[in-house]
């Protein structure tokens, strides 16, 4: 999860003339200026430390209770090391104007997802109550991890509200307020719209939102069966600690057996109480892969707002067309399609050839404005791609990476679960060869 | 029921019992759709003593000479039952299994012989070795039928489970220094079909079989006054035994079914894996590998299973069954001993009245019908005389019977719990080296 390699040397540059070395020197330099910008996890630690309960009243004045979380920022500096960290208390619906600035403000962003709100796809034991402290932890874990992506993203860490959002305590809802993000939100309704009549949507988004909706639908479905098999695999090992305790009551009333028994009764109870350290491993993998289920909503954003910067552009395109052909007919006479206008004028006569002048002055002016609208729309389309490509690229590379360690991770999880089984019967088996 | 996580106990404490496990883990005594014989029973070796499946009662000389040493050296009978066949009568259907015995028993005309029994057969067998030898222990036979859940008798793994525990039925009652030598047991070895039925025949009335049983509910009814202590220590131990062994059958049977059950999500979760690396290009390889990984760990559940149910399961079951032929048995003992005390009890009174100074009615009578006192005395003291005579008899015989019943109980009593023993550890370590197996296989296949 880590990001880019540390920074290098930076060398001075004295003459103007640059000989093909320095221009390669030129270019570390700059490399090195933006790698030193790209994390700011390389200057700061951050951590989110605590997590409490606070009660408070809400919008609609009622009492509630809530829990806050304690951001602890602490810069990296070897002499620094025994200093208090700075530390403010957010809690989680500030995290959610947080992100969903960040994802209005910088739409070609694949931007991480937060832990769950609430408690949905648990197995069994755990339960689905938001004050539950083993839930208020994993989520403590999550923001963690929350704040680590957007520290570690090379244009998100750069971003004042960021950063704000880990330092100042005051007012940082006001200063999000004031950026006005919220109106430059795309409306759900037009997304919708432009996803429907998009014409020319670049190939590669469109297999993006495809690939996105298979990884959302397999992860869910193997979540579910994860879950189901937790369950599953915790009855088996706890049905084996009534083992323990039938054991230990007949061990009572035999003579040769009884130590055998009751010394396998205890190995029993062992073996169910195992389950427990295994399955709170297993919710660790289970996160891992939650994230990337969450992931999967913002890369649909991103793919949305292509489409959507792409309708505009076909639609500022059509408009543009639309005008040109216009402006041939009134130039021409000819009154190629039915309009009102044709329509009108051939009931009440034709116009004067002033009012048609002044009518080619109002096009020619609409067809540059129209001309500067297109050309704009597509460096915005084009800009667009570009970034969100080089996003979804770093996307995909970080998504491999991760998922591949946590599918080692969870392998070696199985294999010191058969390991603590095998030591389990074993001992067992000693103890049923002393009966 | 409910699974509460509070039922956690920690493996450092090594003294305490954990009561309260079950209370909220698992309500055993709800469990009413226990099968008692599972439909799945998969056809796995059996591990048990005596349970492999020779061809011949001659291969199994050759395995009895690696297997306990107790019995063997002086093992002179060898049985097995197999090939079970289905015969379809015009009033009904019923299943044969084949008997193989190989002797060198002296009060056996051949050494070798095979014929065919049904398990009404086994049932007489063993109806008659309980009557002829009322407090030996007699082993389990497998159930009529199961009562709780639908099993159809011809069922494979029901024919299967039942070929078994006949075969462990013969080979114990072979084993049996007393048991072994009836000369039911012989005829049930060695008779032919029409030969057999034509025995069956034989043998006391259906009336003097009535009989017998109005007597034995009089003595239980009636109970024993003076039952040796250690008759009372056995007998409490069979009630706990009875009841601990009852619970880790159900525990068993219990484990087996959870164990299915998370078979049946494994293997709906591997498949999931081959889903997504569908979608995967640097991933597909390795998502591909966790499925056939979680694949290969079905198969050996599915295996871990099957040997559970094969192993552990039937030999627990079997010692359900015993507890309750040990308690018939007590029961038995009780019979003889209390009847040998309510005839104690009359021979008393007869004793005291014989002395009693003469005023009753029958000399009254006597001296209404003009008889000389004296001599309606001395005839009445004759009479009781004669009848205490014969009480006495009777009361030495009893007192033979008890003594000889007690001592019959007493000499079976070790045997079988050596047996329970030997059964049940070899049942146990069985299982648990299975699992240490399944451990080790899994690991193996997930690196």
């Amino acid at each position: 999860m880590m990001a880019d390699s540390g920074p290098k040397e930076v060398a001075v540059i004295g003459n103007t003339e640059l000989t093909s070395a320095e221009l390669d020197n030129n270019i570390i330099n700059t490399m090195v200026e933006i790698e030193k910008g790209t994390s700011l996890l390389r200057k700061m630690e951050i951590s989110v430390a605590e997590a409490e309960k606070r009660t408070g009243k809400n919008t609609v004045n009622m009492q509630e209770i809530y829990t806050v979380y304690l951001i602890e920022t602490r810069p990296v500096d070897a002499l620094t090391e025994g200093i208090t960290p700075d530390s403010l208390w957010r809690r989680y619906s500030e995290f959610e104007l947080l992100r969903n600035y960040l994802l209005v403000t910088y739409p070609f962003v694949v931007v991480a997802p937060l832990p769950e709100k609430r408690a949905e796809i648990v197995w069994h034991k755990l339960s689905a109550d938001n004050m539950d402290p083993d839930f208020v932890e994993r989520r403590r874990v999550g923001l963690e991890n929350f704040l680590h992506r957007v520290a570690s993203h090379p244009v998100l860490c750069n971003d004042n509200i960021f950063y704000i959002f880990l330092t100042e305590d005051k007012d940082w809802k006001e200063m999000v307020y004031e950026t006005g993000f919220q109106a430059k939100a795309d409306s759900r309704l037009k997304a919708v719209n432009a996803a429907f009549r998009v014409k020319n949507p670049d190939g590669r988004f469109t297999e993006l939102k495809h690939y996105s909706d298979e990884l959302q639908t397999v992860l869910s479905q193997l979540l579910r069966v994860r879950a189901r098999v937790a369950d599953r695999l915790y009855g088996v090992y706890k049905v084996h600690g009534n083992y323990g305790r039938v054991f230990s009551e007949w061990s009572a009333i035999e003579k040769e057996m009884g130590d055998g028994l009751q010394s396998a009764g205890h190995h029993m109870d062992a073996y169910a109480a195992s389950v427990d350290d295994i399955l709170e491993e297993e919710e660790h993998y289970a996160d891992q892969l939650k994230e990337y289920l969450f992931y999967t909503d913002a890369l649909r954003a991103v793919c949305r707002k292509h489409e959507l910067t792409q309708f505009e552009l076909e639609m500022v395109a059509l408009d543009l067309a639309c005008k040109k052909q216009q402006k041939e007919e009134l130039v021409t006479g000819t009154v190629r399609t039915f309009s009102l206008k044709g329509m009108t004028s051939k009931l009440f006569g034709q116009e004067t050839a002033e009012q048609r002048e002044a009518k080619l002055q109002v096009l020619e002016q609409q067809l540059k404005e129209g001309e500067e609208a297109v050309k704009e729309k597509n460096t915005e389309t084009d800009e667009f791609v570009k970034t969100a490509w080089v996003d979804i690229e770093r996307f995909k590379d970080q998504k491999d990476r991760d998922l591949k360690e946590a599918l080692i991770s969870y392998a070696v999880m199985q294999i010191s679960m058969c390991k603590k089984g095998i030591q389990v019967w074993t001992n067992a088996k000693e103890c049923f060869n002393k009966m | 029921m409910s699974r509460t996580i509070d039922a956690v106990v920690s493996p450092t404490q090594t003294n305490t019992i954990p009561a309260d496990i079950s209370g909220q883990m698992l309500d055993l005594d709800e469990d009413d759709d226990l099968e008692v014989f599972s439909k799945d029973l998969t056809l796995a070796d059996g591990n048990m003593f005596n349970a492999s499946m020779p061809t011949s009662p001659g291969s199994m000389v050759n395995q009895c000479k690696f297997e306990e040493d107790e019995e063997s050296d002086s093992k002179d009978i060898f049985i097995t039952v197999d090939n079970p066949e289905s015969h379809v009568t015009a009033i009904e259907t019923f299943i044969t299994y084949r008997v193989l015995t190989k002797t060198t028993r002296s009060e056996f005309d051949n050494s070798e012989y095979e014929v065919r029994r049904r398990y009404q057969d086994f049932l007489w067998l063993k109806g008659k070795l309980e009557d002829a030898h009322s407090t030996l222990i007699v082993h389990p036979l497998p159930e009529k039928f199961v009562v709780k859940g639908m099993v159809e008798r011809f069922n494979g793994d029901f024919i299967e489970t039942r070929r078994k525990a006949l075969h462990k039925f013969l080979n114990r009652v072979a084993d049996h220094p007393i048991l072994s030598c009836s000369e039911d047991f012989k005829v049930f070895l060695s008779a032919q079909a029409w030969e057999l039925t034509t025995y069956k025949k034989q043998g006391p009335g259906f009336l003097s079989r009535m009989g017998e049983t109005v007597r034995a509910v009089a003595n239980s009814v009636r109970g024993v006054k003076n039952r040796p202590e250690e008759f009372t220590a056995i007998q409490e131990y069979v009630e706990d035994f009875s009841n601990k062994i009852g619970s880790l059958d159900k525990v068993t049977q219990r484990i087996v079914k959870e164990q299915k059950e998370y078979l049946e999500e494994l293997k709906e979760y591997g498949p999931t894996y081959t889903l997504w690396s569908g979608s995967e290009e640097e991933l597909a390889e390795q998502l591909k590998g966790v499925a056939g990984c979680i694949e290969r760990c079905c198969k050996e559940t599915e295996e871990q299973v099957g040997h559970l149910s094969d192993t552990l399961v039937p030999v627990l079951h079997e010692y359900v069954l015993c507890a309750e032929t040990l308690k018939a048995v007590l029961r038995r003992r009780d019979n003889i001993q209390a009847e040998f005390e309510a005839k104690n009890e009359a021979l008393a009174t007869k004793k005291v009245d014989r002395d009693a100074e003469s005023s009753d009615l029958g000399f009254v009578w006597g001296s209404l019908l003009g008889k000389n006192p004296e001599e309606a005395r001395h005839q009445r003291q004759e009479r009781l005389d004669g009848e205490i005579e014969e009480l006495k008899e009777e009361i030495d015989k009893l007192e033979d019977r008890v003594e000889w019943a007690n001592n019959a109980l007493k000499g079976d009593w070790g045997r079988w719990q050596r047996s329970m023993r030997g059964d049940l550890k070899s049942a146990f370590l069985s299982t648990a080296e299975k699992n240490v197996d399944y451990y080790e296989k899994v690991r193996y296949k997930i690196l």
